[in-house]
């Protein structure tokens, strides 16, 4: 097992690892910004440094100053989280030069998955479903309409470089698509450092499932179930359960298959998420993109499975083995995260501001993963993420009724935050038929 | 006279109006940036921008003056 972890990242998540090293007896090493001295996280931790000012491109996203902590403090290896450094090649190649170790995957599959053209056009090599699309990056809106013209409106437009749903919008026709090209390569440039553009085939009635998979020391790679995450606001993910309503024996199975063929075609070490589009109407999957870290909501596989992913990632990490029987995963129940932000529940406009009252639930399968706490400020430099609340149930209805007492039970003032919302989620008819595609949250907020 | 206040703790992102500019009711005055998000800020009426209080880079604060239209 590894000695010590410093974990490069904040809030929550960082939280949520170091909890996993504090059960293992692996020193923990957190790092925080100006803004974030007061967090549980930095408390948590056996060591805390402080490592730059509350702008992330100074703190969190700074590699240097994140290296400079772990050899300051003695690290042996460390964990980035999801977002900010988690899937940047370059830094993981620099904590491997400077002789900690890793815990993601070769920084070639990085890079060979960063890039959503390159991993589209690998995955469709390899034999995994992709949709229409571009195979090279759109130079400019005469080549956007080109394209589109081969691939049939309405389209997607998105940054090759991109996550998280920023930058992407559909277009339904040519006027749509030069005037949405252009905000997309301004964006694109803007949230990660490059204008290239693709377009792909949009899927009007579409769930977005993607599956958890582990890349094990001894090259095998596992798929440890699905995920539905349809449940989104501005193309990013509000609610996620599994299993996925959408997805029967079969169809799991392929997705499943499709997913270890994703991660072995780049020899994939460690946590990791392949996405998928499920075209509703068609009863097909497409590959959409890997995420080469540890997902947001890995929680829910976690609570079905009964494996704790981060000790998993720890394990892998450190050459050993995992600590479940590869061949014995069956997943028990139903699992769903409801992500509690800092945003109004009508329009989801973002609310910093100071924690007055935080009362968490608690009771039978439920878990919250939090990264605030009362007396806390939620600064406007970061994501709106403040918690993430997870229920686990005997089944569908069980998970359900123990997500709406939860709900009602969180207790969170001083600021506003999508709890309502999710009061309104839990009780849709459409979202209690699980018959819901990504436009769900469009319907419920007109 | 309009007066353009920020709706909650934000980075001013880009200024794309100007003083003296003829604006109209709805159009985008300012770009701020909150938790990883753009929030246009619009104008809540038509005449003269005839004062912009924010410049690129700075932090607002919820209720802030944004911008007056006359």
């Amino acid at each position: 097992m590894l000695e010590s972890v410093l974990v490069a990242n904040r809030g929550e998540i960082a939280r949520r690892v170091i909890a996993t090293a504090r059960r293992l007896g692996v020193r923990s090493i957190a790092v925080y910004s100006e803004a974030d001295a007061e967090l549980p996280y930095v408390r948590e931790a056996d060591t805390a440094v402080l490592i730059g000012p509350a702008q992330p491109a100074s703190s969190y996203l700074n590699g240097p100053a994140v290296l400079a902590a772990a050899q300051q403090t003695g690290a042996r290896a460390i964990h980035p989280g999801y977002g900010f450094l988690a899937e940047n090649p370059a830094f993981a190649a620099s904590v491997i030069a400077a002789g900690l170790t890793w815990i993601g995957p070769a920084p070639s599959a990085m890079e060979q998955m960063g890039d959503k053209i390159n991993a589209r056009n690998l995955m469709e090599a390899a034999g995994v479903p992709v949709s229409a699309g571009t195979r090279q990056p759109v130079a400019d809106v005469a080549a956007a309409l080109m394209a589109a013209a081969d691939i049939g409106y309405p389209v997607m437009i998105k940054a090759s470089a991109g996550g998280g749903g920023i930058g992407m919008s559909a277009a339904a026709d040519p006027a749509q698509l030069a005037a949405g090209f252009e905000t997309a390569r301004s964006r694109a440039e803007r949230f990660f450092g490059s204008p290239a553009i693709l377009l792909e085939r949009f899927v009007p009635r579409a769930r977005h499932v993607e599956v958890q998979i582990l890349g094990l020391a001894n090259g095998q790679v596992l798929a440890l179930g699905e995920r539905d995450c349809s449940v989104q606001r501005r193309h990013q993910k509000v609610a996620e359960e599994t299993p996925s309503p959408g997805v029967g024996p079969q169809l799991r199975a392929r997705m499943l298959a499709a997913a270890v063929r994703a991660g072995e075609t780049v020899g994939y070490l460690g946590a990791g998420t392949v996405e998928f589009l499920l075209d509703v109407e068609a009863g097909d999957f497409m590959f959409l993109e890997m995420n080469t870290r540890l997902q947001v909501e890995h929680p829910v596989t976690e609570l079905v499975t009964g494996i704790d992913l981060v000790e998993q990632q720890f394990l892998i990490a450190a050459g050993d083995d995992v600590s479940f029987a590869a061949g014995q995963v069956a997943p028990i129940g139903h699992a769903l995260e409801l992500r509690v932000y800092a945003e109004d529940s009508k329009r989801f406009l973002p609310s910093p501001g100071t924690i007055a009252e935080w009362t968490e639930p608690t009771g039978p399968g439920v878990r919250v993963d939090a990264g605030y706490a009362a007396g806390n400020t939620v600064t406007p430099f970061y994501d709106p993420l403040l918690a993430k609340l997870c229920v686990h149930g005997a089944d569908r209805a069980e998970a359900l009724d123990r997500a709406r007492a939860a709900v009602e039970a969180f207790r969170i003032s001083g600021l506003k935050t999508n709890l309502e919302f999710h009061a309104d989620l839990l009780a849709s008819a459409e979202f209690a038929s699980g018959d819901y595609d990504t436009s769900l949250v469009g319907r419920l907020r007109p | 006279m309009s007066e353009v206040r920020a709706e909650m703790v934000a980075n001013v992102w880009k200024v794309v109006a100007a003083e003296g500019d003829a604006v109209g009711d709805g159009d985008t005055l300012v770009i701020l940036e909150s938790m990883k998000m753009e929030i246009p800020v619009l104008a809540e009426d038509s005449g003269t921008l005839t004062r912009l209080a924010v410049a690129e880079g700075d932090i607002v604060q919820e209720g802030d003056l944004i911008a007056v239209i006359e």
